[in-house]
């Protein structure tokens, strides 16, 4: 009697249909228009990879090789000498962006906050190898995007 | 009951466990004996006790306060505690103690990763700091161009100032100043410079003695650790290459008690930094004119098989070969293989020899006469033709264990050589050359004895007549339980070694002494066992028509050459040797770097000593077979592989080798009858020749490799070195 009413009144597809005017006229739309509007961001979001330097402008790394050993991916590779100031400096320091999990172990375990993960995600590459950052470029782009990164860590500084 | 009986043993209790223990062992051996760790830092069991960390207090029973473990012997009944609240309480304190001073560097420090402290920091470190206080800065000293300081990180274990009082022999490093105020220092501002020093950098537990050359390179987890086998003396010190990405990053020991304790000498340790040097070829090189021409393998193959094979066609005697004594065993096989089936007996590695008169009489191969380690019993030690620190640094050491022991060691040397033992004799010069020193010696002892000289050195020792220093030297011969007669490189170089070695062998004859040799080059024993000399076949035959040697071969001026290794000038024992190269048809040179484009027409670039797997064997008969363990450099080969393919060329029988393995074994199973023996059996009257000194080499000038090792270049040893005549 019941499964008769149900089937002669289409019960079922209305409620079914309802579901969808629901959507369309009395709920408020969450669907961000990328890339005209954006969503929010957390200072810990973990994007482009970024080295950082100090105020005075001497470079932060002082290759410990810490990042390389902690890295899960095994995407950075580092060289290490003694400098023409007697510091010890990377000769080279590379991530391949293609074997990058964004893990953000880098970002933790380096002792002089060199290595920094920004909040930059848009970005793409035209040509093999750009997916190398060298370390000219990793200063790069800390150098571009100092002022965020250091807002990003200051937010951050009370939950380390 | 039974074992406590024993009078040498104790037995003591650790941590609840019966535990026995020799009288007179420290406590921390006990311990370390059964397995219980004690941390540490100034204990090492190859150095005298200090007690100065404190980081080993256990608890014992009864005693008032914790006590040292290795400074406190172990007693009957005695229960040892190294766990227990009171004892770890007393090395979480000393703990806290050392790291008031200790810089938190460890991100930057070479010794970062593989640091004693850092490693028992972990274990009895605080979480944090209760120090606020100024640290301590000290400034760093200069302790020249192999180990770089960072004296802040010391914790004045004194391991660096005991290794250099103790095993070295003279004390380079000290400390000045008390209490806070202590500094491990040179005595004022100079380098060190024993040719062991560099063992200071392993024995350092924490940063503060570091290598120099390997500063800021590499960290000590990203490395392999793989086995090598010294190249530079015939001692065969066992190393590890820490190997980075193929390539040696550093040098450090491998501990094996029978050869090289714990220890190796700086030519050892730094030596790798002649495998990266600028002049290391690439690719194959053609002379062309005055030109070379980069080639690909097969074609500079073909071109030395091609030139090789119509030489030798015409006249096999035309052919000559020359492998350099650090060659492995298996390339100076391969390289007396190739020229003999080619017809030619032209084959030799004893490049520095320039006496040959009496070469047949040479035993199969040059032997020690003794393991190395027991060159530490020995009772009387004559040594003779012997630079001993210089040449062999490693046998130094030994037999300074023995003088230190009480050991009469004496030596006649052309010149007086610097010694840090007391040595009952010192012959040198005084207008008489080695050999008329060794002929008195023979003299005083017959006229002590009483016995018959054999005839055939009658003609030495007539009219010798022997002085005091002479007698005490025969005195100090016929006495003593453990003897020893040794041939070193300077006797082997003389150009009187047929005397030389005739009256050393009727001297060993005559007292009851062992012969033995301290072999010139690095693997001239191994190059001896393959077959590698004019005057021999490989199972140790002499030939009936003996092939040239060395220096019959550059006095020929052969039309063909054929080099195996790095040769250069300062291999041989003329300077001039390689002048007789330049006019030659065709010399093919098997070298790792580009002198060689001095002299050769074809260069087959191969790898270095740890780019090649391969055999040496040492002074004592020992075969040490080690694999390549860095990426050769450029296209270069290992030499083996380079002569195997050559032999294939030049169409030569089963040489089908797969691995340097299979032409070891082939080795083996040529020369297994063969036992050790300096014996020397002679009746032919020797004449005593016109004596000129032979070449001085200068401790690192050994080898091509060592001569490209910056660092040790820059050692006030090298820096002065000369490479006149002794």
């Amino acid at each position: 009697m019941k499964n008769l009413f149900k089937t002669f009144f289409l019960t079922e597809l209305l409620s079914g249909l309802w579901v969808t005017l629901r959507q369309f006229s009395f709920r408020p739309n969450v669907t961000v228009q990328y890339p005209e509007e954006k969503t929010p961001q957390s200072p810990r979001f973990r994007g482009l990879h970024a080295q950082r330097r100090y105020a005075n402008g001497q470079e932060r790394c002082i290759a410990c090789k810490l990042c390389e050993a902690v890295c899960p991916a095994l995407a950075i590779t580092i060289e290490s000498g003694v400098s023409d100031d007697g510091t010890r400096r990377t000769t080279r320091y590379d991530i391949d962006l293609f074997k990058c999990i964004y893990c953000g172990f880098c970002e933790e375990a380096c002792p002089v906050d060199a290595i920094v993960e920004t909040r930059i995600h848009e970005y793409h590459m035209e040509h093999r190898g750009e997916n190398i950052m060298t370390k000219d470029k990793l200063l790069a782009v800390g150098d571009k995007f100092e002022a965020m990164i250091a807002a990003d860590k200051a937010a951050d500084a009370r939950y380390k | 009951m039974s074992e406590a009986t024993i009078p040498d043993l104790v037995n003591i209790e650790v941590n609840g466990e019966p535990v026995q223990a020799r009288k007179g062992q420290m406590l921390i051996q006990a311990t370390d004996a059964s397995g219980h760790y004690v941390p540490r830092f100034c204990y090492h069991e190859k150095l005298p006790i200090a007690a100065n960390c404190r980081m080993c207090l256990v608890e014992v029973e009864k005693a008032p306060k914790p006590v040292p473990a290795c400074a406190t012997p172990v007693a009957e009944g005695m229960k040892v505690f190294t766990k227990s609240p009171k004892a770890i309480a007393a090395q979480k304190a000393v703990m806290e103690f050392l790291l008031i001073n200790h810089p938190l560097d460890c991100p930057i420090c070479d010794q970062g990763g593989e640091c004693e402290l850092q490693d028992l920091a972990i274990g009895f470190g605080r979480d944090a700091a209760r120090y606020a206080e100024r640290k301590r800065v000290v400034k760093d000293k200069s302790l020249g161009p192999l180990v770089s300081t960072d004296m802040t990180r010391c914790i004045h274990c004194t391991r660096c100032v005991r290794f250099t009082s103790e095993i070295q022999g003279f004390q380079e490093l000290g400390t000045c100043g008390r209490g806070e105020h202590v500094e491990i220092t040179t005595f004022i501002e100079k380098s060190v410079e024993h040719e062991l020093s560099g063992n200071i950098i392993d024995l350092c537990p924490v940063g503060a003695l570091n290598s120099k050359p390997y500063r800021y390179s590499a960290r000590a987890w990203e490395m392999t650790q793989q086995p090598l086998v010294s190249p530079h003396d015939s001692v065969g010190s066992n190393l590890f290459a820490h190997v980075l990405r193929g390539r040696v990053m550093r040098v450090v020991p491998r501990a094996n008690e029978e050869i090289n304790e714990t220890w190796i000498s700086d030519r050892d340790r730094f030596s790798y930094e002649g495998i990266y040097s600028e002049d290391r070829l690439q690719k194959p090189l053609i002379r062309e004119g005055n030109t070379w021409r980069e080639v690909d393998w097969q074609t500079a193959l073909n071109r030395a098989a091609e030139k090789l094979g119509a030489i030798v066609k015409a006249d096999a005697k035309q052919l000559g070969t020359l492998v350099a004594p650090t060659s492995t065993l298996e390339e100076a096989y391969l390289a007396q293989r190739i020229t003999r089936e080619l017809g030619s007996n032209n084959v030799d590695h004893r490049l520095r020899r320039s006496d040959f008169r009496d070469q047949n009489h040479d035993p199969i191969y040059p032997w020690l006469g003794s393991s190395i380690a027991d060159l530490e019993q020995l009772n009387s030690a004559l040594i003779i033709g012997s630079n001993l620190r210089k040449e062999f640094p490693i046998l130094a050491h030994r037999i300074r264990k023995a003088a230190q022991r009480g050991a009469q060691v004496s030596f006649i040397n052309p010149v007086k050589y610097d010694y840090l033992f007391p040595v009952a004799t010192y012959l040198s010069s005084n207008g008489l050359n080695m050999w008329q020193h060794l002929a008195a010696v023979l003299v005083a002892v017959t006229q002590t004895n009483n016995t018959m000289v054999p005839a055939m050195v009658s003609g030495l020792i007539a009219n010798v007549q022997p002085s005091d220093s002479h007698r005490a030297i025969a005195t100090q011969l016929l006495n003593g339980e453990r003897r020893a007669i040794l041939l070193g490189a300077i006797a082997q170089r003389d150009t009187a070694f047929t005397e030389l070695r005739a009256l050393a062998a009727v001297l060993s004859q005559v007292t009851g002494v062992q012969l033995g040799y301290m072999a010139d080059g690095g693997n001239s024993v191994g190059a001896h066992i393959a077959g590698a000399v004019p005057h021999r076949s490989i199972d140790g035959q002499l030939l009936y028509a003996a092939g040239m040697n060395v220096k019959e071969m550059l006095a020929a001026k052969l039309k063909a050459y054929l080099i195996v290794g790095a040769l250069e000038s300062q291999d041989f024992a003329e300077v001039t040797a390689l002048s007789a190269c330049r006019s030659a048809e065709c010399v093919i040179a098997l070298s790792p770097y580009a002198s060689a484009k001095d002299y050769a027409h074809i260069i087959l670039p191969i790898g270095t000593f740890a780019e090649t797997s391969g055999t040496h064997v040492n002074v004592e008969g020992r075969w040490q077979s080690v694999a390549g363990v860095a990426t050769p450099v450029g296209e270069s080969r290992p030499a083996w592989k380079v002569l195997r393919v050559l032999g294939n060329l030049l169409n030569l029988p089963n040489f089908d080798y797969d691995s340097s393995e299979q032409v070891r074994d082939e080795v083996r199973s040529q020369v297994a009858s063969q036992q050790p023996s300096n014996s020397y059996v002679n009746t032919m009257p020797i004449h005593a020749s016109h004596n000129s000194p032979a070449r001085d080499i200068p401790m690192y000038g050994v080898d091509a490799v060592v001569r490209r090792a910056t660092a040790l270049q820059l050692t006030q040893e090298a820096q002065s070195a000369s490479w006149s005549h002794a």
